[in-house]
């Protein structure tokens, strides 16, 4: 995985995503998607730059089926933004890196 | 339009603005007559429109198909090979009046004696507040990208050309049903593909029908459609819709600029590539909406490239710059 971001599965979504004290940034992608692709290095970008407010986390869906189908996730890439628990925010589909973080204003 | 300024670095002989069969193949060209091509391919559309297909099986030369992410590859490989510089970026400005002209890509400027628009079209959606509210939730413009989510699903493709054809005819690999929703009682699309469609039990057809509304609070669960014969409107309870209506050029960027047609085209002086801007030129989807093909888009791109070529050659004597 990328060296800023955090790499989650079915099993550790709880502990590192539901329960983080921090904003969580859940990006759903699969192998086969290539927009998720194109994103993949603007979220490690955003990771570095913002690592004090928000943690980028990549959940691989072909793998982690349960968390997807828990968040109804329909297209990818589909980026979530997790606060206390609950998504506060969804960005759906590939977007450049200006238009992310204007998504993400209210996180930053 | 406010006068960008120029950036201090030395100005370049082509940028191509855009990517795609066209911009790929204006930036071998251009490569191999040594001009140096800058290419702006974009951000998250680079690679263009065969980035999100499967099996292309009409480009020639390709006796057994070829996926279109692999095609686009090949052709972006090609022209690196020959010095062309590609910039995953998009432009976010333009000032093709000036002289030389001037890219703006966020920050940073470019200036150049010559521009190739290969920026191509983009999907175009029905207009509904509910399409717009529900993409990502069972809206979607993308067969291959989100056809894995509506596994044994009962789904709908609206459109009636060779795009909805084949995003229908893929989505059977995951769907229970595939219904195509279509406003006339015949297909735009060529034969092959719907022979395909019609041989496929898996697919239906909603003919002389119009879609009024997407249903559902947070993901879709109907569509709203009307007989256009008979007036009788219904619902059709499926869980997603694939737009496959037809696309719109994405002439934004220059539009104040250019001539362009009421559609949004790019006017060019065909067969040249030239736009209404001397020094400027266009090609691919982003001009042609008669035939909008893979080699369409390489053909004209070729010919961006040799119109620009043919230019420089012609204005050698360089003008003094209007900003001093």
């Amino acid at each position: 995985m990328g060296a800023n971001t955090k790499t989650v599965s079915d099993s550790t979504f709880g502990a590192d995503v539901l329960r983080s004290t921090k904003p969580v940034l859940v990006d759903f992608w699969a192998e086969w998607c290539g927009p998720c692709k194109m994103v993949a290095p603007v979220l490690e970008e955003i990771a570095a730059e913002h690592a004090d407010k928000i943690t980028v986390a990549k959940l691989n869906i072909d793998e982690n089926p349960e968390t997807a189908r828990a968040y109804r996730i329909m297209s990818i890439p589909t980026m979530s933004v997790f606060s206390g628990g609950q998504v506060v925010k969804n960005i759906v589909g590939a977007k450049p890196k200006a238009a992310i973080l204007k998504d993400l204003k209210a996180f930053l | 339009m406010t006068e960008l300024e120029p950036s201090p670095s030395a100005v370049r002989d082509v940028v191509i603005i855009g990517s795609g069969p066209a911009g790929y193949t204006a930036a071998i060209y251009t490569a191999r007559a040594n001009l140096r091509p800058l290419v702006f391919e974009g951000a998250i559309d680079a690679g263009g429109a065969l980035m999100t297909t499967t099996d292309v099986e009409n480009f020639p030369g390709f006796s057994d198909g070829v996926m279109g992410p692999d095609l686009m590859d090949a052709m972006r490989k090609q022209a690196e090979r020959f010095g062309a510089e590609l910039v995953t970026d998009d432009v976010t400005a333009v000032d093709l009046i000036s002289n030389p002209k001037v890219v703006r890509v966020g920050e940073d400027s470019y200036r150049t004696r010559t521009v190739v628009l290969a920026t191509g079209s983009k999907w175009r959606a029905l207009g509904l507040a509910n399409e717009t509210r529900l993409l990502g939730h069972g809206v979607s413009s993308c067969a291959t990208c989100d056809g894995f989510f509506f596994r044994d699903q009962d789904i709908v493709v609206v459109g009636g050309g060779d795009s909805a054809m084949e995003e229908a005819t893929f989505l059977t690999r995951f769907a229970r049903s595939v219904t195509i929703v279509h406003r006339r009682d015949r297909l735009r699309a060529s034969k092959i593909m719907q022979e395909r469609a019609f041989q496929n039990d898996k697919i239906r057809f909603l003919w002389d029908t119009e879609v009024l509304d997407v249903l559902g609070e947070d993901t879709v669960t109907g569509l709203q459609v009307r007989n256009l014969r008979t007036g009788e409107t219904s619902r059709l309870p499926v869980t997603g819709v694939f737009l496959a209506i037809g696309h719109d050029p994405r002439s934004q960027l220059v539009a104040d600029q250019l001539e362009i047609d009421p559609e949004g085209y790019v006017v060019v002086a065909a067969p040249s590539t030239r736009t209404s801007v001397t020094g400027v030129f266009a090609c691919g989807d982003v001009v042609d909406h008669t035939y909008r093909q893979a080699i369409t888009a390489a053909g004209t791109g070729c010919a961006a490239a040799l119109d620009a070529e043919r230019w420089l050659a012609a204005h050698e004597v360089s003008e003094p710059s209007q900003h001093g």
